[in-house]
């Protein structure tokens, strides 16, 4: 049970590593805009896929690391992954049988919720930003889920196989 | 949210989802008033900022290591010209210091007369930028070094061209820094030319700040270099922040549209100075 638990523990936090490791990464100011909320794409996948192991509360412990390291204000990406990772447990077993696209459209509906709980935190707070900030990692965060589905199904399936 | 807990013959449903949810909300709120309203929450800041630093580190490891591969692969031929190059530049830069060294006394000489308070000399650090990226949301970059080695909110930072901006968290091995560039940044400046007095405030592009506060008949043209006045008491005076390049006066309006080019190099700078000054030092 524990090895069993361990195989399935580890291609999680791997994924989440690489994917922090993707947010941090520098890209250049004019496609800076358009970085995928990679965390808030992995929340959604772990939290659909493995709702009891990873909810909420991982969600919640990434969204603090993430305003650490963005210098936000501690709690803000916290509340809005903690919120789309509720939304998307209370719902994991409709998503699942949703087809690809339908999916897609969930998975952008969420990422939209996302960005307005950021972009509300935000104004309350009095950050200023421009709108292109909050809209471009939504559309591109939807265009690459198909592919990051894809992707990250291989890995369950292969941390299955390998149990 | 509260009927979802109750209804435990669902095997499908997790356990206390929608308390839980709650909690952590209510934690975050919590957590966001105290982080805006006081500082109490900087050392939970960088209590996780040491254990974000290795992945930070490992970001950047790749491109440092492109940059050692470039620098230790650049042929002999390029590496004389550099060499010719620098050495060449040193020369004149060196001329110029022995002047300064001159003007330095004189300066000290005069200012002795007009029984002014002697200019202190700056202590100054080089940092290197890490190749990180901070909040999508503003400009901002991290530095490599950290309240560790003596860094503090609010120090001024500039590069060999001019100002940069000012750190704005420090952590315990690196540090954020706000670009003057940043839509929330503003920086008491003044004329070179004329010692005229204003403010540059950033416009969230990187290669333009706003003077949004010049009357129609203030003396100011295009070309001017704008220096820190001081006067915000973050920025030690006389450093080069930008130079004017449109003046547009039009007559209905109170103000004129003045727009300047940072001096440094914004989006370009790898590595940066830390300049301790004032009070801050001496209580050092």
């Amino acid at each position: 049970m524990s090895r069993d638990r361990d195989s399935r523990r580890l291609p999680v936090i791997a994924t989440l590593l690489v994917g922090l490791m993707l947010t941090i990464l520098p890209l250049p100011e004019s496609i800076e805009p358009f970085r995928p909320d990679w965390l808030a794409l992995l929340v959604i996948f772990w939290a659909m896929q493995l709702p009891r192991t990873w909810s909420i509360g991982t969600a919640w412990i990434i969204g603090i690391i993430l305003d650490v390291s963005y210098g936000t204000l501690l709690g803000q990406h916290a509340l809005a992954l903690c919120v789309i990772a509720f939304i998307t447990v209370r719902f994991h077993l409709l998503m699942r049988v949703f087809p690809l696209s339908q999916l897609s459209a969930t998975v952008f509906a969420l990422l939209a919720l996302y960005q307005f709980l950021l972009f509300w935190i935000n104004g309350v707070a009095g950050v200023t930003a421009q709108a292109m900030d909050y809209w471009g990692p939504v559309i591109t965060g939807t265009l690459v889920w198909p592919f990051l589905y894809m992707f990250l199904s291989g890995v369950r399936d292969r941390a299955r196989a390998g149990a | 949210m509260v009927a979802s807990r109750g209804n435990n013959s669902n095997p499908a449903r997790i356990p206390a989802l929608g308390i839980r949810v709650i909690v952590l909300m209510l934690i975050s709120i919590l957590l966001m008033y105290f982080d805006q309203r006081e500082n109490h929450l900087d050392t939970v800041r960088k209590a996780i900022g040491v254990a974000v630093y290795p992945l930070q580190l490992v970001v950047d490891a790749p491109v440092r290591f492109w940059e050692w591969l470039g620098e230790s692969t650049t042929s002999r031929n390029e590496l004389q010209l550099e060499v010719g190059r620098l050495k060449a530049e040193r020369l004149l830069t060196n001329a110029r210091l022995q002047r300064l060294t001159a003007l330095e006394a004189e300066n000290a000489r005069l200012r002795a007369l007009l029984d002014a308070r002697a200019k202190v000399r700056d202590q100054v650090r080089v940092a290197e930028i890490m190749a990180v990226d901070a909040n999508p949301y503003e400009h901002n970059l991290v530095i490599d070094i950290g309240s560790r080695d003596g860094v503090y909110d609010g120090q001024a930072i500039v590069d060999a061209d001019g100002v940069v901006g000012q750190v704005i968290a420090t952590g315990l091995m690196t540090a954020q820094a706000v670009l003057i560039s940043d839509t929330d940044h503003a920086l008491p400046v003044e004329v070179n030319r004329n010692g005229l007095r204003t403010i540059a405030v950033g416009t969230g592009e990187i290669d333009r700040l706003d003077l949004p506060f010049l009357p129609n008949n203030a003396d100011i043209q295009t070309g001017d270099l704008l220096v820190t006045s001081g006067l915000g008491g973050a920025f030690p005076a006389g450093y080069p922040v930008a130079v004017v390049d449109g003046v547009t006066r039009m007559p209905q309006e109170p103000f004129a549209d003045v727009t300047a080019k940072p001096a440094a190099a914004l989006d370009q700078v790898r590595e940066v100075m830390l300049i301790w000054s004032g009070p801050a030092v001496e209580e050092q």
